[in-house]
């Protein structure tokens, strides 16, 4: 029994695991290839937002080698999976900088693995323009190389459809909110600004909770909000709990008059075969949309249908923002006239960058700036499509949100 | 209060589901004493199986588990014999790293068919509900209970009434004697491990209808079922399905009446406290004897 119980505990050990110095190089010489590095979650937590991050890094790529490379250099693409863990990301990096020479690092997805790669890289002296973490704690690292390539940093990402709930006429309005989010630095940090926002704005809060992120089983998380019968229901989520607390909700016949949830919904159909439609009217914050008209975007669409097939309305923001991220290092590259990383941090801080997601800088410690924001997009008909605010709006928002089919 | 009710008929139904994955897993312990750290990767393999079959054929996943359980069965069956059955010494340590090294096999081989984007089982039964009081029911938690119920209902029939259940038995009780008496261990082993293979499948087919899942989904479900086995004794068919349910009520009542955050908490409490009082679980040897 003894040996049998060490056994057990040898075993747990490894499945827990499996979830779980040096200096820049030198500047290549023109026209030599260039090997670009990046730690993706492959397996784990993170494994379906990883190669979505890939195929928007591979498409860049590609882009860039048609036009002759970055400067001049033939880019390859180097991917290491670090199994979402926030150990293995590090380890990851540091191989890539130090062993594989890589002369370039892109950034990992989500703000736990940004954050301690975003130290390491920065102690190796690389540039770490990264498209996925942008919480509140990865720039309290006041890292100078760093550069979030996203249209806001992730506290915000819900402000804009705060804006257009307090915007409502009163007796619309929502009287009540519910919230429910993973203690994750992504959604976190939107869901309590969310809430401070709207608590002053006069939403009364009757149901606030927090999960662990490694959270299987959100049923009774979902009954909770479901019973508080709250006007609006605001979730931090990712994937899997999107899709679950909408289908508790479903099966309760909670009728909330609007549900937005902080990721998920803009993971095109990876969510909504799983709803079909009863995605009508669920909302999402999203800085991308494959109908925006920014900056190369119907090329990078047209691309990625080619490449991946699919329709537009497959295409994960994940994939959109590994492009941004491509698109920024080309143009910091050709305004510095080097691949130097020393070069690229000191001009990336410096003017403004397009990208699909829209026009973006930088500031010292690489929060967004300048850019359009993030806005509300919403299901509509089988389509997610942008509309508030009303400047970049393609549909009026759908309000109260209809009843489950 | 209707809430914290609602959570326990929750957490019973649920548990029920955890109960018949675990299950495969305390039997293969008891009648090998390996611990099988694979069992999470077969369970998402059995949700795959059930996965293609709805996708491809429009077969009713619970429907297809008449196709999905015998080949698991077989399958259990060849990865005895080609894996475990090589383990002389040192048995106990050695399985977790052949059956972890299993695990990332099956994962791999998954990611590889089916990618790591997230897919789930749909049904009408999966968000459909009938009223019971002031709350709600899902159909198809009320269906994997039944589903439960039956397949550990035939386990028991099959050890308790049967002469290769007689077999199993006294495999698990002395594995050494009963080759004394002529029990052929190798045969009843590599059928005890198809069988927990099989219920694998079956727990696989309403794990895959009630969660999203992708082939790294594995990792959390192993941590649980092994946490269910030891509370309720290593190779305890009984403990098992008794600790599964323990766990999903404290879970699901302490989540709805505290937060989520201490859910985990204090089930771990209930356990530390049992293995101090009971270290071989709630049902341990007394049980094992008796099987």
């Amino acid at each position: 029994m003894r040996r049998a119980l060490i056994a057990i505990v040898a075993g747990a050990g490894l499945a827990l695991t499996a979830c779980g110095g040096g200096t820049a190089t030198a500047t290549p010489s023109p026209g030599t290839p260039i090997t670009i590095g990046v730690s993706v979650s492959l397996t784990g937590d993170f494994s379906s937002d990883g190669p979505a991050l890939v195929k928007g890094y591979d498409l860049w790529a590609e882009d860039v080698n048609k036009k002759g490379g970055l400067l001049g250099h033939p880019v390859t693409m180097k991917y290491v999976d670090d199994l979402s863990s926030t150990t293995q990301v590090v380890t990851n990096y540091q191989n890539l900088i130090s062993s594989n020479h890589v002369a370039l690092v892109f950034g990992p997805y989500s703000s736990l693995l940004t954050k301690p790669a975003a130290t390491v890289v920065d102690r190796l002296g690389y540039a770490f323009p990264e498209p996925a973490g942008g919480a509140p704690s990865v720039f309290a690292l006041n890292l100078h190389s760093l550069f979030f390539v996203q249209p806001a940093a992730i506290e915000d990402n819900l402000v804009s459809y705060t804006n257009w709930l307090l915007a409502l006429p009163a007796d619309q309005r929502p009287k009540t909110a519910a919230y429910a989010t993973e203690d994750d630095p992504f959604t976190q940090p939107q869901i309590d600004k969310a809430r401070k926002l709207l608590e002053a704005g006069g939403i009364q809060t009757v149901s606030y909770k927090v999960y662990p992120a490694e959270t299987t089983d959100f049923t009774p998380l979902a009954l909770k909000v479901a019973s508080s019968n709250a006007d609006a229901v605001i979730l931090g989520t990712q994937v899997p709990d999107a899709i679950a607390f909408v289908k508790t909700f479903i099966a309760q016949h909670y009728n909330p008059k609007t549900l937005i949830e902080t990721a998920g919904p803009d993971q095109g159909a990876q969510y909504s075969d799983k709803l079909g439609a009863n995605t009508e009217g669920i909302m999402v914050p999203a800085g991308w949309t494959s109908g925006s008209q920014a900056f190369n975007n119907p090329t990078f669409v047209a691309e990625y249908i080619a490449k991946y097939g699919g329709t537009a309305a497959d295409i994960s923001a994940d994939s959109a923002e590994g492009y941004s991220v491509g698109q920024v290092v080309e143009q910091a590259a050709t305004k510095a006239g080097s691949i130097d990383n020393q070069k690229l941090i000191d001009t990336l801080h410096t003017g403004t960058y397009q990208t699909v997601q829209g026009p973006m800088g930088f500031d010292s410690v690489g929060r967004p700036q300048g850019g359009v924001g993030v806005f509300v997009e919403q299901w509509q008909n089988g389509n997610a499509v942008f509309v508030y605010p009303a400047a970049v709006a393609a549909a009026q928002p759908e309000y109260p949100k209809h009843d489950w089919q | 209060m209707i809430l914290v009710l609602e959570a326990a008929v929750l957490g019973v139904l649920t548990g029920g589901v955890y109960a018949l994955m675990a299950s495969g897993l305390t039997l293969i312990f008891g009648v090998m004493r390996i611990i099988n750290v694979g069992h999470g990767a077969l369970v998402v393999l059995g949700a795959y199986l059930s996965f293609v079959l709805w996708r491809n054929l429009n077969i009713d996943p619970f429907v297809s588990l008449v196709v999905t359980m015998p080949v698991m069965f077989v399958l259990g069956v060849i990865l005895q014999v080609v894996f475990i059955r090589p383990l002389k010494a040192d048995r106990e340590a050695l399985s977790v790293l052949v059956t972890y090294a299993l695990a990332l096999g099956i994962e791999g081989l998954l990611g590889f068919f089916f990618t790591s984007n997230y897919v789930q089982i749909t049904a009408w039964y999966d968000t459909a509900s009938f009223p019971i009081g002031n709350f709600r029911i899902t159909y198809v938690y009320i269906y994997g209970f039944l589903l439960c119920l039956a397949i550990l209902g035939a386990i028991f029939l099959m050890l308790y009434r049967t002469t290769f259940g007689g077999a199993i038995r006294a495999t698990m009780l002395n594995r050494t004697a009963a080759q004394l008496v002529g029990i052929d261990v190798d045969r009843v082993s590599a059928v005890a491990f198809g069988i927990g293979m099989a219920t694998a499948a079956a727990g696989g087919v309403v794990f895959g209808i009630t969660n999203t899942f992708n082939p790294g989904s594995h990792y959390d479900l192993i941590s649980r079922l092994l946490t269910i086995i030891v509370l309720g004794g290593l190779g305890s068919l009984r403990g098992a399905i008794i600790a599964a349910l323990i766990m999903l009520v404290i879970e699901d009542i302490t989540a709805v009446l505290i937060s989520p955050v201490w859910a985990d908490f204090v089930f771990f409490v209930v356990l530390v406290v049992v293995l101090l009082v009971r270290p071989q679980g709630l049902f341990g040897l007394r049980v094992r004897e008796r099987l």
